[in-house]
């Protein structure tokens, strides 16, 4: 005689239900099915008739089930109360649904049962120190009343529940309970099981759950822990629900990952998952060993999900993840630098850059007449054009597809008052940004240009209010990047020690110390460079106080070519 | 929203409702098999016009992945496509001789199969060179992902379009009919969009890609649209509002999550830029019938006549979903 029986909760699929019934029922488990009373006449007899041939298979008294509400819990009592009578050799019966699985023979089912004939196998967690549900209604589904559907009134449901809050509407809970809730898939001994069903105060209990918010989470979940002596919180059916609450579902892909987790039954099956039915369901289907079950591979795969469903991936934007500024979790995918004014001041600063730090640094990405990537190609990681008016058509997106494209591989570029200037504040608000800036090393290639005086007139005055500009969005509160400044004339009074705290503060970067030290243009004359410009009426004042009289550089020798060493 | 310019909307959804109906006058029905569709299938909707190459796949692709009935609007094909699909017993054919710009670049075709045929379905409105991918399109049919969208009462997913092209000139290798367009133009731009948001419509604006960079370098903002919702659980009120970029009402339009988190995604393949495509794109250029006065088709045309090669030492070649996954073009939300 069978120890094992299961009740099973039907709506669809009732041909995937019929399956799993006969698959239990020829193993010996006796079956009571309830089937929801809005499953029509002729899909039901039909479903009956499917079963006829199978003697421990019943049907019982039908009800209209609407998820959420007392009429589940009603269908699995009449269900539960049929098997108990008809069935007097079951010791163990199993809630199970018309869309679960089982993954391991039932013999095993059986054999684990049997070795622990008074464990009650119901996952039920109090809610004081639990938070069972996604958002709110956690203590409330136990002291508010919920008479609308949540289905079909959401409107009167909320207003209802919002009514209460602010009225502060408190039930009494019934004496001798707490509440507890737990996945509506339980395994409970006949003991345990009848003691609820017959319990002298059903009646009184029933009323007070059947205004409780989804009650077959926590109907039986709280009474068990009155009747039971030997409780496993956690339920033998694999079930996962996602952050709407709505279980995940199985498909053919699953089949390995659900074999390994050693679980006895799944929930839900896809039911056009043909190969998974075909598979766990053929009579040479055996279990490989006695093992326990280990959903924690599952679990991991659907908080994967989750987390990709709710945080998503940082710096990504595409077509379903754009989110509101502020929202990004990370504007830009991983930690990029970006030196202002440095290729100006230094000859060659992007190579010695490069061999500092082993990685590819790119010129100036928003120079006017093309994006410079490294190696000076036309289009760069993800087809990237090189192109400025593509460039300069969103040069936001352009940062973050670059940043994106480029994951894992830090990048480094240069940036200059002349370029485009677009994404600056963009920038200043990256966490991920490491900004060094040199004001005024715009007047060193000044310098050094062959122009007509006038024109570099025009020209400085034209920089200075576009870097001026910039540092202000830099010194923005709110700024989030990494963010250094410097006058020219600050920033030569000890450029390696500058250098060397810019790397510093890169991750990833070798952290031994500069020895090697990018090569400065020629200063000589540049003060009086200045002055001129002074004269001119166009006061250089982002250059910082550069001294007038007597400087050399101190780094810089005669050819400009020795190395510099430090100690 | 203001309530006013919700009103605009909602008059502007009965507006290509309206012309829908109008437009649909000019349509002859040549094969109707739309007893045989039952409750749950999941119905395409394609408008064409000398495309006789390419159905003997985009047939195949689509029955493989769960398609039940496909409705033909054929604009004046003079290759056989209307004979050929008014023999398969799985598609309904209409066909006109009519403006196709003039229907609004035949979706009032659309729009009107839609509301007659498609209330109720999961309907999927792509071109001919459209192929959907979406996650797990390699295991799952599309029955399946239509099944959990509706479970998480999501009603339209979104899809962007994704350009494929050959290595080498385009013309190159020729396309044969039954082939997977793929094994040709199997490489993509995986890294080089642009998006905005379209408050008025709710929608994303996505441009860029291969077409973008090659043919759109003077006006970025002229380059294509790559944003498209090809499928959605239709209700007779909803109306595309230009090609399948976006719907109305405008919540439809929302497939994107804007906190952070990603939604479930596709991805239709473009298999424009085969062999057969500089043929089509001199036709196009003369009938002139298609967006913008055929800015585009000047532009492909100007371009192609250089021999173009869209293939770069950056471009990605197609593997699978989970690539695209992996890079960032669709996601699987919370699908798992």
């Amino acid at each position: 005689m069978s120890t094992l029986g299961f009740v099973m909760l039907c709506h669809t699929a009732l041909h995937r239900a019929a399956q799993v019934a006969r698959h239990w029922a020829e193993r010996d488990c006796p079956v009571v099915i309830h089937v929801d009373k809005s499953v029509g006449r002729e899909r039901y007899d039909e479903f009956r008739k499917d079963l006829a041939d199978l003697e421990n298979v019943r049907f019982c008294k039908r009800h209209r089930c609407e998820w959420g509400t007392w009429s589940l819990v009603e269908a699995s009592q009449t269900a539960s109360e049929m098997i108990l009578r008809e069935f007097p050799g079951v010791r163990h019966v199993y809630l199970a649904s018309g869309s679960c699985l089982p993954l391991r023979p039932v013999d095993d089912l059986r054999a684990y049962l049997s070795a622990r004939p008074n464990t009650d196998f119901i996952e039920s967690v109090t809610i004081r120190d639990v938070d069972w549900t996604v958002g709110g209604l956690n203590e409330e589904r136990f002291q508010f009343r919920f008479p609308f559907s949540w289905k079909r009134n959401r409107h009167f449901f909320d207003r209802y529940v919002e009514l209460q809050r602010k009225v502060g509407f408190r039930r009494r809970i019934p004496e001798g309970i707490v509440p507890h809730l737990g996945s509506q898939w339980w395994c409970l001994t006949r003991q345990t099981l009848s003691a609820i069903l017959e319990d002298p105060r059903r009646r009184e209990l029933e009323r007070y759950f059947k205004l409780v918010w989804i009650p077959d989470e926590s109907y039986y979940q709280t009474l068990a822990r009155n009747y039971a002596r030997n409780i496993e919180s956690r339920s033998l059916t694999l079930s996962k629900f996602d952050f709407q609450g709505k279980p995940h579902v199985f498909y053919d892909d699953h089949l390995h990952l659900l074999r390994r987790s050693d679980c006895f039954i799944a929930r839900k099956i896809w039911p056009k998952a043909t190969r998974l039915y075909a598979t766990f369901l053929s009579a040479d289907h055996t279990g490989e060993r006695m093992a326990e079950p280990a959903p924690g591979k599952i679990d991991r795969v659907f908080s994967k999900a989750l987390e990709r469903r709710t945080r998503g991936r940082s710096g990504l934007y595409m077509h379903s993840r754009f989110p509101n500024e502020g929202w990004e979790n990370g504007r830009t995918a991983a930690p990029y630098s970006m030196f202002h004014g440095f290729n100006d001041l230094f000859d060659d600063f992007e190579g010695w850059l490069s061999r500092r730090l082993g990685t590819t640094v790119h010129g100036n990405l928003f120079a006017p007449q093309k994006a410079r990537f490294a190696g000076g190609g036309d289009v760069y990681a993800g087809c990237l054009s090189a192109d400025p008016k593509l460039r300069d058509y969103n040069p936001e997106a352009f940062l973050k597809n670059l940043i994106w494209n480029t994951r894992g591989e830090r990048q480094v570029f240069m940036f200059g008052p002349q370029d485009t200037q677009q994404h600056g504040a963009f920038m200043a608000n990256d966490a991920n940004a490491q900004i060094s800036v040199i004001t005024g090393a715009w007047a060193v290639r000044l310098f050094s240009a062959n122009r007509n005086f006038a024109d570099i007139r025009a020209e400085a005055a034209r920089l200075q209010r576009r870097e001026a500009k910039f540092i202000e969005t830099l010194r923005e509160r709110g700024a989030r990047a990494d963010i250094r400044i410097w006058t020219l004339a600050e920033f030569i009074e000890d450029p390696m020690e500058n250098l060397q705290g810019i790397l510093d503060a890169m991750e990833g970067a070798p952290l031994q110390r500069l020895t090697e030290a990018p090569r400065m243009r020629d200063l000589r004359g540049f003060p009086q460079f200045l002055q001129s410009l002074k004269n001119q009426g166009m006061n250089p004042f982002v250059v910082g106080d550069f001294p007038q009289e007597g400087y050399g550089p101190p780094m810089q020798t005669g050819d400009g070519s020795r190395p510099y060493l430090v100690q | 929203m203001k309530a006013a310019r919700r009103y605009a909307l909602r008059l502007e959804r009965r507006k290509y409702l309206v012309r829908a109906w109008r437009k649909s006058r000019s349509l002859l029905p040549v094969a109707d098999r739309t007893d045989a569709i039952r409750p749950k299938d999941i119905l395409c909707f394609c408008t064409l016009r000398n495309e006789r190459v390419r159905l003997k796949y985009f047939l195949s692709y689509y029955r493989d992945r769960g398609v039940s009935h496909f409705f033909f609007v054929d604009n004046d094909s003079d290759d056989g496509t209307r004979e050929y699909l008014a023999q398969q017993p799985d598609c309904s054919v209409w066909t006109t001789d009519a403006s196709y710009k003039r229907a609004r670049f035949g979706m009032d075709w659309i729009n009107r199969l839609l509301r007659l045929y498609g209330h109720g379905h999961w309907c999927l409105t792509v071109d001919p060179d459209e192929f959907l991918v979406y996650p797990f399109s390699d295991t799952r049919p599309i029955p399946a992902l239509t099944d959990w969208l509706g479970a998480s009462s999501i009603k339209s997913f979104g899809t962007m379009l994704l350009d494929m092209y050959p290595k080498g000139a385009i013309t190159a290798q020729p396309y044969a009919e039954g082939q997977n367009p793929f094994e040709i133009a199997c490489w993509f731009d995986s890294g080089n969009y642009t998006i905005e948001r379209n408050w008025t419509y709710g929608n994303l604006w996505i441009q860029g890609g291969p077409r973008a960079r090659a043919f759109f370098k003077d006006l970025p903002a002229r380059a294509p649209a790559l944003n498209k919702i090809p499928l959605v659980k239709w209700h007779r009120s909803y109306a595309y509002a230009s090609s399948t970029h976006m719907l109305l009402p405008r919540g439809l339009n929302l497939v994107y999550d804007e906190w952070g988190g990603e939604k479930t995604s596709g991805v239709l393949l473009h298999a424009k830029f085969l062999d057969i495509f500089t043929e089509k794109a001199a036709e196009e250029l003369e009938r002139r019938q298609h967006y913008a006065a055929s800015a585009e088709y000047r532009a492909y045309h100007d371009g192609l006549n250089e021999n173009p090669d869209f293939w770069t030492r950056w471009s990605e070649k197609y593997i699978n979903w989970r690539q695209l996954e992996i890079l960032g073009l669709m996601s699987k939300g919370n699908w798992a």
